[in-house]
């Protein structure tokens, strides 16, 4: 009876993720002779990520774009969870958290280029700064990667605030009040006690949020430009310029790689099963 | 530190709905371009947007895929949690490992381990291949809503139907489902707004009929104009008004 | 290392809801004093003013002879038992106990040496290194106790510290705690509902209901003698017999008027208070004692509940002339 139940999602997984990816994986060492793919066992293609410049480059751009979107995203989002779990009075915690991440549930393509209308030459902030007489000549920021950090810090701040938040109401209220009675003070309650305590959450919340931003297209697609490619848009380059299907798939192992390190990093504080 | 406090949530929420109320103002721009200055308000956008045919096609294919994809989601993930919650499976731990997976890994390799799948099978791309994708995304989420809230209460309630003699399938529908009603829905809309949503996959795996994301994104090659605001409102409305519902008739109901 | 504490005329209001109402109470320094009464009795409230975890509307606090108003919780000079022990679940037993003293900036070989001779104790020696989860619940209440006790407060409070133990593990935990309260010589002050444990540990029982003290005293008094109804009832089964001008529905009875209260141990055939012939209609064995449910042939469908020997083995409908030994007549509030 108990195989009955699980078989059908098991089945899918396996012929839906398990499959794909292994038939990925194949991919990935076969070559290109014009625009026949030739199947084989060639290790061309990871030879070339590592060797060719434009490859490694992305590589580390994305790598690199990941890590300061992760940290700068967890060092806003515990502040302003912990206000909203700590300051905002209990009744209308629930709809300050809500409207805190109410931008979370806009269209994701949409929230991107939203903040190119903020961010570009004749954006908001350009003409509000030029207007309060700030700046003479507008700034750059869109089509950077400064743009690409604030389009994804947007994101994963809403995500992390959730997450944090989840974390910190369901300590026990006792925690903090056992450690001040006994001679913490404010920070040295927060350093000894809370952020121990919450510690699984947040590095949980951070893992999701380096999942998810290593390998997101969109973002850098509409902010970045095409000046400094990250990982995604090399894959969707090489998927759609040359139809490179091997090169694409040993991108996206690569890239895989990097989210199992990532994992491996965090599997001690790694709480998936409690997200 | 309380001012400070006060201080750091407005400017929070300052920084989280400047780019959604931009959007929204400039959907109304009664001019060409997105941006400043305001050129008065105007609802022809809209009445732009909500006129073509391409877009409301979109809209309609991104519903029926997210709506669909979920429901096969949310009956697989239940009935794979129900199993594994209640009896102990030979190689149980690795099964929840294997269903979990998906949610570690980016959509962008998802969505290529398929498309390569599918060009090896000659399967053709459509709506249903993108709805293949789709539910290995949200299986994982709603197989883990859904595991993480039966607990020993359920399993009792499960036994003592089983003991006044429900055959199994009754046992499921009149009393595990009925008793997880408020997680069996929390996934359903969550999968809803990741599906309908989602781009990559979308993306990727469909071909001429296209869903919404991806509809929005070929608007976006022409440049920036207030119909893509108007439809970014419209959608952002959609989404809210189904966030409010979820929350005043699922969540606060469980409690 | 003891301090008295000395509270006056506290009110504690949350919006329109009084939950002290004029509190006033001496506690002498190294006194064990038990705070009595069903949830909702202010109880509670009045250890978290005493702890600095709430600000009473009005009144005053003093431990030691100094005013605690304004003076936060790490600063007095009292420490918490809680209810859920708070034990911090990231850190070893040591490092729980040794908490306070690393908060004082106490070097950690000093630290782990406090830690140790707290754990030994409260019966855990050597197990310093464990950690909150791998202990059972009475070993995580000793735990709690140590680590309140290591910063050698002069009053150590505890928020019904027993509460989550089976009952055979609190009777055993009572003894315990009292007995480490004598060998520290700190201020006890304990809040629980259960009169039986209270009896067992408190040097003063404090009876509370409904934001006042009804009752003081040392157990023996406020279980025989006690002041109100309430207190009365609260303490332990009683009989409640209405004696208007001498005259009870069990007839005569030579006493003043008001309520005349009786212990059902307090009732037997001897006894200077004669109640009459009364007819057996019940009885359950207690192990201890037998239970019987009496009706006097004065006053039918009227019920006292009598402890007969345990030995007793009278049958159902047999007469008994019962008197009792002891008595107290109480108003009506």
């Amino acid at each position: 009876m108990g195989w009955g139940l699980v078989a059908p999602a098991l089945l899918w997984t396996v012929a839906f993720f398990v499959l794909p990816f292994a038939a990925m994986v194949a991919l990935s060492f076969a070559h290109m002779e014009g625009r026949e793919v030739v199947r084989g066992f060639d290790p061309g293609n990871y030879i070339r990520i590592f060797t060719d410049w434009t490859m490694v480059k992305a590589l580390l751009n994305s790598v690199e774009i990941t890590l300061v979107v992760t940290v700068i995203s967890v060092l806003l989002a515990y502040p302003l969870a912990a206000i909203i779990a700590f300051r905002v009075p209990a009744r209308w915690q629930r709809l300050a958290l809500l409207l805190a991440v109410l931008p979370f549930w806009t269209s994701y393509v949409v929230r991107s280029y939203s903040w190119l209308l903020v961010l570009g030459q004749n954006g908001v902030v350009n003409k509000a700064l030029m207007g309060l007489g700030v700046i003479a000549e507008p700034l750059e920021i869109a089509s950077t990667r400064s743009a690409t950090v604030i389009g994804f810090v947007h994101f994963f701040v809403m995500l992390l605030t959730l997450t944090i938040y989840a974390n910190l109401i369901q300590l026990s209220p006792n925690y903090a009040r056992a450690a001040a009675d006994l001679g913490a003070g404010r920070w040295q309650v927060f350093r000894h006690v809370i952020l121990p305590l919450t510690l699984p959450g947040v590095v949980t919340g951070a893992f999701l949020t380096f999942v998810l931003c290593i390998g997101d297209y969109i973002t850098p697609q509409i902010l970045g430009g095409n000046t400094e490619l990250t990982l995604p848009q090399l894959i969707m380059l090489q998927l759609g310029r040359s139809g490179n299907f091997p090169l694409a798939s040993a991108l996206s192992v690569v890239l895989m790689a990097v989210v199992t390190l990532a994992y491996f990093a965090s599997s001690r504080w790694l709480r998936l099963d409690r997200v | 530190m309380r001012v400070l406090s006060w201080v750091y949530l407005a400017l929070a929420y300052a920084f989280v709905f400047l780019p959604v109320a931009v959007l929204v103002v400039f959907s109304f721009q009664d001019g060409r371009l997105p941006v400043p200055p305001f050129q008065g308000v105007s609802l022809d956008w809209y009445a732009k947007i909500l006129g073509d045919d391409d877009l409301m096609a979109a809209l309609l294919n991104s519903a029926l895929v997210a709506v669909v994809s979920s429901l096969a989601a949310l009956i697989l993930g239940f009935l794979a949690a129900h199993a594994l919650a209640r009896v102990r499976l030979p190689g149980s731990v690795l099964m929840r490992g294997v269903l979990i997976a998906p949610m570690t890994v980016s959509y962008l390799i998802i969505a290529l381990g398929l498309l390569t799948l599918f060009n090896q099978t000659g399967m053709r791309l459509s709506l249903w291949t993108a709805g293949i994708g789709h539910v290995v995304i949200n299986l994982p989420l709603c197989f883990a809503i859904t595991y993480a809230a039966m607990g020993d209460h359920q399993k009792n309630a499960e036994r003592a139907a089983r003991d006044l003699g429900a055959p199994e399938w009754k046992v499921l529908l009149l009393v595990s489902a009925p008793m997880l009603a408020a997680p069996l829905a929390a996934a359903f809309f969550l999968s809803v707004t990741f599906s309908w949503d989602e781009f990559i996959i979308a993306f990727l795996l469909t071909r001429f009929d296209v869903t919404l994301p991806v509809e929005i994104w070929s608007m976006l090659k022409s440049g920036l104009s207030p119909a893509t605001n108007a439809v970014g409102s419209l959608v952002f409305l959609v989404s809210v008004t189904l966030v409010v519902l979820l929350e005043v008739f699922v969540f606060r109901r469980a409690k | 290392m003891t301090a008295g504490v000395s509270i006056h005329n506290v009110t504690q209001r949350y919006g329109t809801a009084l939950a002290l109402d004029g509190v006033s109470l001496e506690i002498a320094a190294g006194e064990f004093v038990v705070l009595l009464g069903p949830s909702g009795c202010g109880k509670t409230t009045l250890l978290n003013i005493i702890g600095g975890f709430a600000e009473p509307t009005s009144g005053t606090v003093l431990i030691g002879g100094r005013d605690m108003a304004g003076v936060a919780p790490k600063d007095r000079p009292t420490t918490t038992v809680f209810q859920d022990y708070a034990l911090f679940p990231h850190m070893t037993l040591a490092e729980n106990v040794g908490f306070g003293l690393r908060m004082r900036g106490v070097v950690k070989p000093a630290r782990d040496a406090k830690a140790e001779e707290m754990l030994s104790l409260v019966g855990l020696s050597g197990r310093g290194t464990r950690r909150p989860h791998e202990l059972s619940g009475g070993q995580r209440q000793r735990v709690a106790l140590a680590r309140a006790l290591a910063v050698e407060p002069d009053v150590l409070l505890l928020d019904e510290p027993l509460g989550a133990l089976d009952l055979k593990l609190r009777r055993a935990m009572q003894d315990e705690l009292k007995a480490i309260q004598r060998r520290v010589g700190t201020t006890f002050v304990h809040v629980t509902h259960d009169q039986e444990e209270a009896m067992a540990i408190a040097d003063r029982i404090v009876v509370m209901n409904g934001g006042r003290i009804e009752d003081q005293g040392p157990p023996r008094q406020v279980y025989l003698r006690p002041k109100t109804l309430f207190s009365a009832g609260f303490m332990g089964e009683v009989n409640r017999i209405t004696v208007t001008g001498g005259q009870s529905p069990l007839g005569p009875l030579a006493v003043a008027d008001g309520v005349l209260c009786l212990r059902p141990e307090a009732i037997s055939d001897r006894g200077p208070l004669r109640l009459g012939p009364c007819r057996l209609v019940e009885t359950t064995f207690f192990g201890t004692h037998l239970r019987a449910t009496v009706e006097p042939a004065a006053a039918p469908g009227f019920h006292l509940t009598v402890h007969l020997p345990q030995g007793a083995a009278p049958a159902i409908g047999t007469v008994l002339d019962l008197g009792a030994e002891d008595h107290v007549v109480l108003q009506e509030a």
